[in-house]
């Protein structure tokens, strides 16, 4: 991974943060990593428990940014999920997992996308 | 939070009660379907979700199990949509239970959440009305309830009926008549008195019967007629055929109204197609065929195996499937009517033009055949062509519908008598009465001609028609003569 899309991410999650914020859910972790991998936000909606996937692309060159959500890494995020509840010691609640897709436009102005509940786990 | 909702799925021609569990509890977000459903029902998770919001009703997001009970029974078809959603809807109380209470529901669900019928709603109408339950579906379950009778219907034509929790209960009720086909007229063909009377003959006693002639001899012609002299289905039968065409997705409109089945399938047709099976299991042309015809054009070209296949069901007048996963019985109780060729040629024994063929080639057509289907086929006529003066003569010929009144005034002559077809040994001749000379008749013919045990009870059936259409009580020596003609003929 170059420094610049680095860069880019870690831009696009700040702006998913401020945007969460604003529409009134609580963020509980950033970043949280574990062996497994990396989850990008944790909030909480009210009482539901909010994984949020962030995606933040330059260019459709690559397709959209919701394209990089790939079946792999749904799964990926289902599996950290279960490891977060663990660790934190989260019982059973209503969970969900959210896409933050952010296509920038210019210097400062850039599209957000929310999808609430993107996907489900498979059975 | 749960909840159950009752429906059925298909194996043969009945419907099995199924319950439809669901679950719904926090956790990660899932819906998943167990219960050994096929890959139609797995795809039903995708038709409920978006009909449930299509009808601004709410897809729970949580964990979402869904149960069909009893889970070592396979389960298959779109019918599974429409209990689904509503067991989901009833488990997240965004309907009252008591709208599917004392109901069995069944319909697929389109994406907009319209909700459509599927094959086999006369079926699931019976199996409500054996439990008593009402019949819970598309308006197409009206019908269907309505020929069953003793069933009442709530019905949903879209899910969003169901927001406003106004699920309709209707009385059943038949929708518009169904115009009889117009079907080819017997008049239609010059000449060929002698197989316009076993055509007859076939009508009225429902057996076996094959043409046998050259190419152009008008074979094909005279069997497709017989459509239009059979006689009505009666009550029992339009039920057990429309039955068997609404499982199979066959339009069960025309065996309502009593019209027999005709089925011609192309010889190309395979064994499965012909005689059932497949995954589901799917009833074939012989069972399409029950209660009426299935007519075999150029029945040697037919796969040998695919017509060998047909012997036992010729019998039994049902067919049993017996699969991995269950054990299927369909009921098939068919006149066979075959044409074909004398030999690959076309031509032996025709007047004007000379067979080509060697004695190996007709052998081996004949083969094809076999002694024991051609044992199950009571008449077989030699159709030969026409001189082609009287083709143009134009004549006056009798009418399929003066046919038909002689078939019909036989089988009233023939009163609650069982069909023949079903007796056998003492109670077949007790229903046929034949007189002394009848039988010693049928008894010296037996032994000149060599006829099989099977073929005396079947040139007994025969006789016993052709006195019905002449209004005889008794079978006498005549019935039996004309009868035994049919089966010796100077053919094959």
């Amino acid at each position: 991974m170059t420094e610049k899309t680095t860069e880019l991410g870690v831009k696009g999650e700040a702006a998913a943060v401020q945007y969460l914020q604003r529409i009134g859910m609580t963020i509980a972790e950033q970043n949280w990593r574990c062996a497994t991998g990396e989850v990008d936000i944790i909030a909480l909606d009210g009482t539901d428990l909010v994984f949020v996937e962030v995606k933040t692309r330059r260019t459709s060159s690559a397709g959209t940014p919701e394209d990089a959500v790939s079946r792999t890494k749904q799964k990926r995020l289902v599996r950290l999920a279960r490891a977060y509840m663990a660790h934190a010691g989260v019982g059973p609640s209503t969970v969900r997992f959210d896409v933050i897709a952010i296509r920038v436009l210019s210097e400062d102005r850039a599209l957000l996308r929310h999808h609430r509940a993107a996907f489900l786990v498979e059975s | 939070m749960q909840a159950t909702v009752m429906t059925a799925t298909l194996l043969g021609v009945d419907a099995l009660p199924v319950e439809v569990q669901a679950d719904v509890s926090s956790g990660l977000p899932m819906f998943g379907i167990v219960g050994l459903g096929d890959t139609a029902v797995q795809e039903a998770r995708e038709r409920v979700r978006s009909a449930i919001r299509a009808a601004g009703l709410q897809f729970p997001n949580a964990r979402v199990i869904i149960n069909l009970a009893p889970a070592p029974m396979r389960k298959h078809g779109t019918g599974f949509d429409l209990p689904i959603a509503l067991a989901v809807l009833t488990a997240t109380k965004q309907i009252s239970a008591s709208l599917v209470e004392g109901a069995t529901a069944v319909g697929e669900l389109a994406l907009d959440g319209s909700v459509r019928p599927v094959p086999g709603m006369l079926a699931h109408a019976y199996t409500a009305a054996q439990m008593g339950y009402d019949l819970l579906g598309p308006s197409a379950a009206l019908p269907a309830a309505a020929v069953v009778g003793r069933v009442r219907c709530r019905i949903v034509d879209h899910m969003s009926a169901l927001r406003c929790g106004d699920i309709v209960s209707r009385e059943p009720h038949c929708t518009e008549p169904f115009d009889r086909l117009s079907l080819p007229d017997l008049a239609d063909v010059a000449g060929h008195d002698g197989a316009k009377r076993a055509l007859e003959i076939a009508a009225a006693g429902s057996h076996n019967l094959l043409f046998v002639g050259p190419p152009g001899s008008g074979k094909t012609m005279l069997a497709r007629r017989l459509g239009g002299i059979l006689p009505p289905l009666n009550d029992d039968e339009r039920l057990t055929t429309a039955l068997v065409h609404s499982v199979a997705g066959v339009d069960e409109r025309p065996a309502l109204a009593g019209v027999r089945p005709f089925r011609m399938p192309h010889h190309s047709t395979s064994s499965v197609g012909l005689i059932g099976g497949g995954s589901p299991l799917r009833p074939g042309e012989i069972s399409l065929a029950h209660n009426g015809v299935l007519f075999l054009d150029e029945l040697a070209e037919f796969g040998p195996a695919t017509l060998q296949a047909m012997r036992q069901p010729l019998e039994d007048g049902s067919i049993t499937l017996v699969r991995a996963d269950g054990r299927v019985v369909y009921p098939a109780a068919f006149a066979l009517i075959a044409a074909m060729n004398p030999c690959p040629c076309g031509y032996l024994g025709d007047a004007e033009k000379r067979c080509t063929c060697t004695e190996a080639m007709i052998d081996r057509y004949m083969t094809r055949i076999g002694g024991p289907l051609l044992d199950r086929i009571d008449m077989r006529i030699r159709v030969d062509r026409i001189d082609p003066g009287r083709i143009l003569a134009a004549a006056e010929e009798e009418p399929s519908e003066s046919v038909a009144r002689r078939v019909n005034k036989a089988i009233a002559f023939s009163g609650d008598r069982p069909p023949t077809r079903a007796l056998t040994g003492g109670r077949l001749l007790a229903a046929c009465l034949p007189n002394r000379a009848a039988l010693t008749t049928l008894e010296t013919l037996a032994r000149t001609i060599g006829l099989s045990g099977r073929a005396v009870t079947r040139t007994l059936r025969v006789a016993r028609t052709i006195a019905d259409l002449a209004g005889e009580t008794k079978v006498t020596r005549d019935h039996v003569l004309e009868a035994a003609g049919y089966r010796i003929g100077d053919t094959v």
